[in-house]
């Protein structure tokens, strides 16, 4: 074990945790924190895939950004584990039974999955910035910009409900 | 077998590194509040700290040994957790920054060995520096929530809102000096502002993106949460905002937090627009001098330019009133961002059909 994979095993045990903390923590503000430290660990995924580009942006962006719009939104609404209203049994049996059987459906088709055994001869350098710059605007550049009107439009709609009458 | 493939000089070479940088932020951070008190005593024509030793030089010191043995309170109701998390993350962050800034020209010794005077040169150097700032946040947030008051999160929500709007300005007047750069990496932006003069115009980003830097040095002013933009802990109206139920250390560090946040962001903005550790005839100076000593002097130079910058934060807090809330909102998204655009289209102008 060389310490590339040290570093997955440790950021893999922390995502994993993280995700499930997301979910079993019954206060929300919590569930939010633990969001936060998956999207860290899967940042340092994308670092060890030498994609530094793509890490950074998603902390700036999820971690630093969106996530704060949800905290913001948590604690204005102020959330409470104890106060909030509990689904009835029935509704949290029915869950886990439709959770259970899509699992169960995944977990079969992964199993069957050939996975190719031909490492993809891509250069090292290719998450790096310069790089994914290159690509986004000669090969992608039309689902780029098209991305990017859907933004725009997004922004617009943002304004359009913000402003008053 | 796994410590045996692992660079151990590498490793102490930079932990020694990071122990003198964090060591000097510190430091720097210790007597930047002192300088403060002292320049708001000389604007306001008065004394300032005078009593504890010579020109009241030991009352940083002073002034932490009072917040290590003060009462430690925790309010009934708070998130004892969340309570001590703020605290921490802020102080955290704040020293995180500084690993990517580059403090001199590398050192060549003469086994060969080279020592690079910076403890990370990523490739992505200035946005980590903004992805340290974003994740800033929420020591403010989580702070001023888990205290439990309406105060505090009033406080903290403010600080929220104001470092989102003003990051987007502060990003897009970046883009414009990246444009020009073509590299995100601090130490090649340093390098490319050698010397001072070159081809009959100022090396120094300051020269070539002035309007990109006014920005910049407004955002920053915000990002920092300082005079006239300091409404998140705005005493008058919110009772120091976040951090009104803390006491002890756990204020010490809110507040220390904040020089920390002050000498790093100088050292940036000096990094990106005056030229790092750069200064004029550098190159005569180094042709006759050793190469340590040649280092030893550029870190000199960056330390003084970092010093001026944080003289002119501290005279613009103790010359310029609070801004009104609606107001700051305003010259962020009104003002700020479309200028920080059209300085971005002009620089794509003048790159595609001046510079070529």
């Amino acid at each position: 074990m060389n310490l590339h994979q040290l570093v997955f095993w440790i950021l893999s045990v922390i995502a994993i945790g993280g995700a499930l903390g997301v979910i079993l923590s019954r206060n929300p503000v919590a569930s939010v924190l633990f969001l936060i430290v998956t999207f860290f660990a899967v940042s340092g995924h994308y670092i060890l895939l030498n994609a530094q580009f793509l890490a950074i942006v998603n902390i700036i962006v999820y971690a630093g950004a969106i996530m704060v719009l949800f905290l913001y939104v948590i604690m204005l609404m102020n959330l409470n584990g104890d106060v909030e209203p509990q689904k009835s049994k029935l509704l949290q049996f029915a869950g886990i039974i439709s959770g259970g059987i899509l699992f169960l459906v995944l977990l079969a088709a992964f199993k069957t999955t050939q996975l190719s055994t031909t490492p993809i001869n891509a250069s090292t350098s290719i998450g790096l910035i310069s790089e994914l710059g290159q690509v986004l605007f000669t090969r992608f550049v039309f689902p780029f910009e098209i991305s990017s009107i859907l933004f725009l439009s997004a922004m617009v709609g943002a304004v359009v409900i913000g402003k008053k009458d | 077998m796994l410590l045996l493939t692992i660079d151990w000089s590498f490793i102490i070479e930079k932990l020694i590194l990071i122990s003198v940088i964090l060591g000097a932020s510190l430091g720097v951070a210790t007597y930047a509040t002192w300088g403060e008190r002292k320049v708001a005593a000389w604007m306001q024509d008065r004394k300032g700290p005078s009593r504890a030793g010579p020109f009241g030089l030991l009352q940083p010191i002073a002034d932490g040994i009072k917040l290590f043995f003060k009462e430690e309170i925790i309010p009934t109701d708070a998130n004892r957790f969340l309570f001590i998390l703020g605290p921490s993350l802020a102080m955290l962050t704040a020293c995180m920054a500084s690993a990517v800034i580059p403090w001199g020209p590398s050192i060549e010794l003469e086994s060969g060995r080279i020592i690079a005077l910076q403890v990370a040169d990523i490739n992505i150097g200035i946005l980590y520096v903004f992805g340290v700032v974003s994740v800033g946040v929420y020591g403010i947030m989580l702070g001023g929530w888990a205290s439990n008051n309406k105060y505090s999160l009033m406080g903290s929500v403010r600080a929220a809102s104001q470092a989102i709007s003003y990051e987007l300005a502060m990003g897009i007047s970046l883009i414009a000096l990246l444009m020009m750069t073509g590299t995100l990496s601090l130490a090649e932006i340093v390098n490319q502002q050698h010397g001072f003069w070159e081809n009959g115009w100022f090396t120094w980003n300051v020269a070539k993106q002035p309007l990109g830097f006014i920005i910049f040095l407004v955002c920053a002013f915000a990002e920092l949460n300082r005079a006239p933009f300091d409404l998140p802990e705005a005493e008058s109206e919110l009772v120091a905002g976040y951090h009104t139920e803390y006491s002890s250390m756990k204020l010490g560090f809110y507040l220390f937090a904040e020089y920390v946040n002050l000498f790093i962001s100088s050292a940036i903005l000096i990094t990106l627009f005056f030229g790092g550790y750069n200064f004029p005839f550098m190159d005569q100076v180094a042709g006759s001098v050793s190469p340590v000593v040649f280092s030893i002097i550029c870190v000199l130079v960056l330390l003084t330019k970092t010093i001026m910058m944080i003289l002119f934060f501290m005279f613009v807090r103790w010359t310029i009133p609070r801004f009104r809330y609606d107001q700051l909102m305003n010259l962020g998204w009104k003002s700020l961002i479309p200028l920080a655009l059209v300085n971005m289209l002009i620089t794509g102008a003048i790159i595609i059909w001046v510079l070529n």
